[in-house]
Parts: structure tokens; sequence; C-alpha cells
């Protein structure tokens, strides 16, 4: 069904602290990992050693440079993947009913075995979160680990998102966001969690948390008193060998 | 958006192949007898090849007949239904034509509005994307309607309506790319939306996810079309309007008519080329472009 289901019983996602990333790209990797050996086809890649390596990835690190009025310019780390929007355009251009939001969690899926690979809902996505995968010729695209979240053969603190699980610097969060009790509503609401593209009507699901004011620099050195400069002038003992060498030079 | 060659050539095959259909199956003297027998199968030819042409665009073509199943969502499901309803009646409407010298026009006049229904399928693809400001209004289908039904009437030897349609048109086309372009400068979509990082300063793009292209780069965040676009602009008037207009108001021979028809073709070509290569889509601001 192309159609989107009219509310759904939870709203899974993800919340990315972009004052905390710190520009890795270990989710990029755990991410390919996982989702080329498990769900749905493998992420190929094109003439990975050769002059044009091209590859399909659910999961992709831009960096910004932002230059506030006054100060140095600021460098920010960007993960983009899908936004499991509420209003999601690739769903309702879907010609075969491959790609679908799931009435339980809200995960916006492809049926690979559906799909014609015609590229409208990568066209239709205003975030780049779809791929064609350059050998299967189907839509790729991040299923917040469909395959993990739910796994009971995994130990529990590994279901969740491979990206969320890998990430060394806790920057990636994973929950229920129509849940305002959960860790990431609490942390939404404490942080200003906000919506990328929002002008677009997508109603995206995922937030991210904007970074923090940075302290202004200091305007002096804190060890500055410590390290008075040394006396001109040489006294006592140095000072009369000082005159007397200069003598006898 | 990156110009494929095979959607490309089925915008320009299937809009003059649901043009002709329309001109015939709406315009009352229609011919009859061995005329309306070419002049059919020409449209079904240039209908089909166009069909043919989109699906060497699929990653999947087997499942093609999976794409009639969305029509209650999807514009591309539409499009489908669309075409092989138009086709089928105008199929119809053809056997009277040319067995029974008859003009059945419960065929005909549903047949007719089909084929101008598919047109319109057809532009809706690309209006309804909101990703991409230059076809996210108007111009799509009142642009894919009139090339469709002037080239229509040229393909079908209506030389007064053609003669007629051909500057409106034009000039429809000139105003379509000034709005066009202001629609573009206008989008409340830039890279600070996109980011979120705009309360802090001034957001550039400093490094891109990565070093080569990727599916996203080469779909999306095509170049090179702006480069030449006004010069590009001039020759598809040319080619497309003004060349035949003046073929045909020349004392009438196959040979110029043919001319003309290839002049438009070429110019509807360079237009197509032109509708993508210029269309910017908004993931492109992800990668400073």
């Amino acid at each position: 069904m192309t159609s989107l289901p009219e509310y759904t019983e939870k709203t899974l996602g993800l919340v990315i602290d972009l004052d905390t990333c710190v520009g890795c790209h270990a989710c990029v990797t755990a991410c390919k990992g996982w989702n080329t050996e498990n769900y749905g086809a493998p992420l190929a890649d094109t003439d990975a050693y050769g002059a044009d390596p091209v590859g399909s990835f659910l999961n992709r690190i831009h960096s910004y440079e932002v230059q506030p009025e006054t100060g140095p310019a600021q460098l920010y780390h960007f993960p983009k993947s899908c936004l499991h929007c509420a209003d999601a355009p690739c769903v309702t251009v879907c010609p075969t009913g491959a790609s679908y939001k799931r009435v339980e969690d809200g995960i916006v899926l492809v049926n690979e075995s559906d799909c014609i690979g015609c590229g409208l809902c990568a066209w239709a996505c205003p975030y780049g979160a779809r791929e064609m995968d350059p050998a299967e010729k189907v839509m790729k695209k991040c299923t917040l680990c469909v395959d993990r979240i739910y796994n009971e053969n995994l130990p529990e603190e590994d279901r969740q998102p491979a990206c969320v699980r890998t990430c060394p610097a806790g920057a990636r969060h994973f929950g229920d966001l129509s849940d305002p009790d959960s860790d990431v509503s609490k942390l939404v609401a404490a942080r200003g969690g906000i919506e990328l593209m929002p002008e677009q009507g997508t109603a995206p699901v995922n937030r991210y948390l904007p970074p923090r004011p940075r302290d202004a620099a200091p305007e002096f050195d804190v060890l500055a008193p410590f390290l008075e400069p040394v006396a001109e002038e040489p006294k006592g003992f140095l000072g009369w060998l000082d005159r007397t060498l200069e003598r006898i030079g | 958006m990156h110009p494929a060659p095979s959607i490309i050539l089925f915008s320009t095959l299937s809009g003059l192949g649901f043009g002709m259909p329309a001109v015939l199956g709406l315009d009352v003297p229609a011919p009859r007898g061995w005329i309306a027998f070419w002049f059919l199968l020409i449209a079904f030819v240039l209908a089909s090849a166009g069909l043919i042409a989109s699906t060497f665009h699929l990653g999947h073509p087997e499942r093609a007949p999976k794409a009639f199943t969305q029509w209650r969502s999807s514009w591309l499901s539409r499009e489908a239904w669309l075409a092989m309803l138009a086709l089928g009646l105008m199929g119809l409407y053809g056997i009277g034509l040319v067995f029974f010298d008859a003009r059945w026009r419960i065929f005909g006049v549903p047949g007719g509005l089909l084929s101008l229904a598919t047109v319109f399928a057809t532009s809706m693809i690309y209006t309804q994307m909101r990703t991409v400001p230059r076809w996210n209004h108007w111009s799509p289908p009142v642009l894919f309607l009139a090339y469709s039904v002037a080239g229509g009437a040229l393909l079908t030897g209506r030389v007064s309506l053609a003669l007629w349609l051909f500057p409106l048109v034009g000039i429809v086309q000139i105003i379509a790319w000034m709005d066009q372009d202001r629609r573009e400068r206008a989008s409340d979509t830039n890279i600070a939306t996109a980011t979120g990082l705009g309360h802090i300063g001034q957001v550039r793009a400093f490094e891109p996810p990565h070093t080569g292209s990727s599916y996203l780069t080469k779909e999306m965040v095509f170049r090179i079309g702006r480069k030449h676009a006004a010069t590009l602009k001039v020759i598809a008037l040319l080619l497309a309007f003004a060349l035949p207009v003046l073929l045909l108001l020349l004392p009438f021979a196959h040979v110029m008519a043919a001319l003309a028809v290839l002049s438009h073709v070429a110019g509807v070509l360079v237009q197509r080329w032109l509708f993508f290569a210029e269309a910017r889509h908004v993931v492109s601001l992800y990668y400073g472009r």
C-alpha cells in the first residue's frame, strides 16, 4: 500500500546530537556492515578499488563550516539517514506499493521484491535518504535496523540500530518519539531538537539537537600569571658574571 | 536532475504519440480509411516507443506490471492505466475509421480525452515534486499538454491549427521559463533549513560524505545543463516552433511537412533535456551546490 497510515502506534526514530558528533564515520561503517549481511539486498560497491568507486550507503556524514558574525568559524559533522517522515512523500509516489510506512512503529521500508527501480521515491525525498543499489537495482534505505531492534537472538543492549550501538561519542539516540516520557523525547525537549527542512512539509520523525552555544575565547590566558617574562637584565652573581665576561670579551 | 536519455525520449515520443490520438479523437473532421490507418499507426508506434523507452530507465523492467497497482496514490501508476485505456479506446475508434468507414465517437471522444489525461498524468509526476522548485507549480501540466496537442496537430496534418498553436505554445514556454527561474530563486528551502545550523551563522559545505560520486550526486546533483541554458532555449524555440511554422507557410510539399516534423521533434528533445538538466533538487543543498 502506498497510502500513508493515518496514525502509527509508535514513532520510532533517531535523535542526533550535532554537538557531540565527532565525524568519525563509525556509524557509516557499522550501518554498511550490518545492512550488507542482513535484511534485504546487500549494499553493493562497484569499482571499489578502481578510479571511480560508487556504492550504496544508508547513512552518510557531511561536514559544515558555520561562520558566526563574530569569532572564529565552527565545524559541525552532520550524519544524515532516513528521517522516517510522518508525511513521507517517497511512499505516496511509489507506483508498485513497494514503499510503505508501518502502522506499528512508523518505520518506512521498501519491499524489495516489488521495487521496479524507477527511482521516483529518491526524487521525492528532500534529504537524499534513498539510494538505488548499483548491483541489485532496487531502492535501498535506512530500515532503523528493523532486524536488530526486535531481534530476540541478540543481547538486549544490541537491540538498537547499528549506527546508535556503534557510535563512540554517544551522538546518536534511538527511541519512540511519540512517547513524551521516552529518553529521546526528553532529550529533544531539553535540547530544543529540530526538524530538517520543515518547510518541505514531510513532518520528519528524526530530530537533530543543535549545538550548544560555544564559550567565548577568554581574553587572557589562565596560565599567564605563572609565565611572567624573565628579567631583561641579569642580577646578582649572573649580573656580575655577565658584566665581567663582557669586559674580557 | 540527471537528464536520462530514456526519460527524455519517453516524454517526447509519448507526448506526440498521445497528442495525435487526442487531436484525432476530439477533432471533428477525422480522416478515414488508409489515411486514418497511417495516422493511428504512427501514433501507436510513437506512444509504444515512448513507453518502451521509459522501461529502460527501470532497474527491474520485468516487474513493470506491478506499477498498475497503486493508482489511488501514485501518478506514475495512474499514467500507466490511462495510457492503456487511451490506446485501447483509440484502437476501437481506429477499427471503425479504417474498416467500417464509421466515426464511433463513443470511442473517439473518451479516447481523445484519456490521451490528454495520460499526458497530464505524466506531467503530474514532475509537478508533485516539492523537492524540485522548478517543477512544483502549474508549468509542467500546461507545457506538456500544450506541446502534446501542438505536436499532435502537426503530425495529423492539421496545418491551420498547428499554425495557430505553435506561436502560442512558444509564448507559453517563454513565460514558463521565466516563472520557473523566479520560483527557483524564491524557494524557501536553503542550506540553513537543510542543516538547521543557520541560527549560528553562515553555513558552508565543508566536506562531502564521500570523495567520489554517488547515486545522489549522479541522479540529482547534476549541474552541466545550466551553463548553456540561454543558448539552448533559443535553439529549442527555433527548432520546435519557428522553423516548422516557416516550413508550413511555404507552398505545401510532403518533404517540407516531414522537415517540419523532424525540426519540431528535435526542438522538443532540446526542451525536455533542459526541463531535467536545469531542474535543481533541494538535496543539492547538502552538497553545497
